[in-house]
């Protein structure tokens, strides 16, 4: 995972490879890398994600727990059709905010 | 989890499609597709109370030393029923334990009464298989049934869930003593899968608070409780018992 920003109040996260119960520990260090006491978004890139299984689901839900709590949103963009699809089905497309890029979604949090 | 991961696997067969509304074409003798059919899959965001992470597992200490992680999984699969405590009906879908299949099932709640609901297959692959709940369900959740070797070598099962009640009514049943029935359920089946093997060992069992807030948002959810419906469903047994004779 590598996290960069996206400018002063966003974080990128970039998923890459794997998301299973393997790369928790991963995830949650990039997270705490992204988040900060300006952050209000963290924006995860799925394009270079080739693996996802159920466990994977449930880090992404409990990433979203974390960020509401510290009051930042969660946006997507790179999914593939899919990894749009099992958004769609577990109905984690209804919590975090999917776009087309990383432009859309620097564009959609406010300055 | 210490899973082995191996190298370029695809998850492409593994997830259910999406659906809109849950279909159901078989009903067993017995079981309720009302509660069912027609309903959403509701996830742990979806859910009204707090979101609880409950890890059971079970290691499978003794065993053939043949057995692998993914004959677990294919064996619970397979006979995913006869895991369940006494007093509880899974009922499988015929196609069994696969991507989108849509499995009915009864519950014991209190006293005669039993919770009729279901729940739908979103994920399963050689290692691993998911469940998600629909609308009505006592819990919006996933609950993912995985097997993996320990550090020295022991195979151990698991059974994982992420839920929070589905509405007030079941977030107060949780509180006062459904947490610790549906913890024991949880308990019982891993060590009924254990049996299977010939092992008899105690699980152990993690639970944490993923977040402790309520989503009076989702306060509406109660127009779904199945509770009301299965009670409904076994008041009314001696009448469609009547209607059935001759």
């Amino acid at each position: 995972m590598q996290v960069r920003s996206g400018g002063e109040r966003t974080s990128v996260i970039d998923i890459d490879g794997e998301l299973t119960g393997a790369t928790e520990a991963a995830l949650m260090e990039a997270y705490q890398q992204a988040s900060g006491p300006q952050t209000r978004a963290i924006v995860l890139n799925f394009s270079p994600l080739e693996y996802m299984n159920s466990t994977g689901i449930g880090l992404l839900v409990t990433l979203l727990v974390r960020a509401q709590r510290q009051g930042q949103r969660m946006l997507a963009y790179g999914l593939s059709d899919h990894y749009r699809q099992i958004l769609s089905l577990t109905r984690l497309d209804e919590a975090i905010g999917i776009v087309e890029s990383e432009a859309d979604a620097l564009a959609a949090v406010p300055a | 989890m210490n899973a082995a991961e191996s190298p370029q696997r695809t998850d492409t067969d593994a997830w259910a499609q999406p659906t809109e509304r849950l279909q159901v074409a078989d009903v067993p003798s017995g079981a309720l597709a009302g509660t069912v059919r027609g309903r959403r899959l509701s996830g742990p965001l979806q859910g009204f109370g707090q979101m609880w992470q409950k890890t059971f597992r079970i290691r499978l200490a003794g065993a053939d030393p043949d057995l692998t992680p993914q004959a677990v999984i294919a064996t619970w699969k397979a006979e995913f029923p006869s895991f369940w405590p006494k007093g509880n009906t899974f009922y499988a879908p015929l196609a069994g334990i696969r991507p989108g299949e849509v499995a009915l099932l009864s519950v014991s709640a209190a006293g005669p009464v039993k919770l009729h609901t279901g729940v739908m297959v979103v994920f399963a692959d050689p290692d691993a298989f998911t469940l998600m709940t629909p609308e009505g369900h006592m819990l919006s959740a996933w609950i993912t049934f995985s097997a993996f070797r320990d550090a020295d070598g022991v195979i151990v099962a698991q059974a994982q869930a992420l839920e929070r009640a589905s509405d007030p009514i079941f977030e107060l049943g949780l509180v006062f003593g459904g947490h610790r029935v549906n913890n024991r359920f949880w308990q019982d089946t891993v060590r009924n899968l254990a049996a299977r093997f010939g092992v008899s060992a105690e699980p152990t069992t993690e639970i944490t608070r993923v977040d402790r807030r309520r989503q009076w948002r989702y306060l509406v959810n109660v127009r779904h409780n199945s509770g009301f419906r299965s009670m409904v469903h076994t008041v009314a047994a001696p009448a469609r018992w009547i209607r059935r004779r001759p």
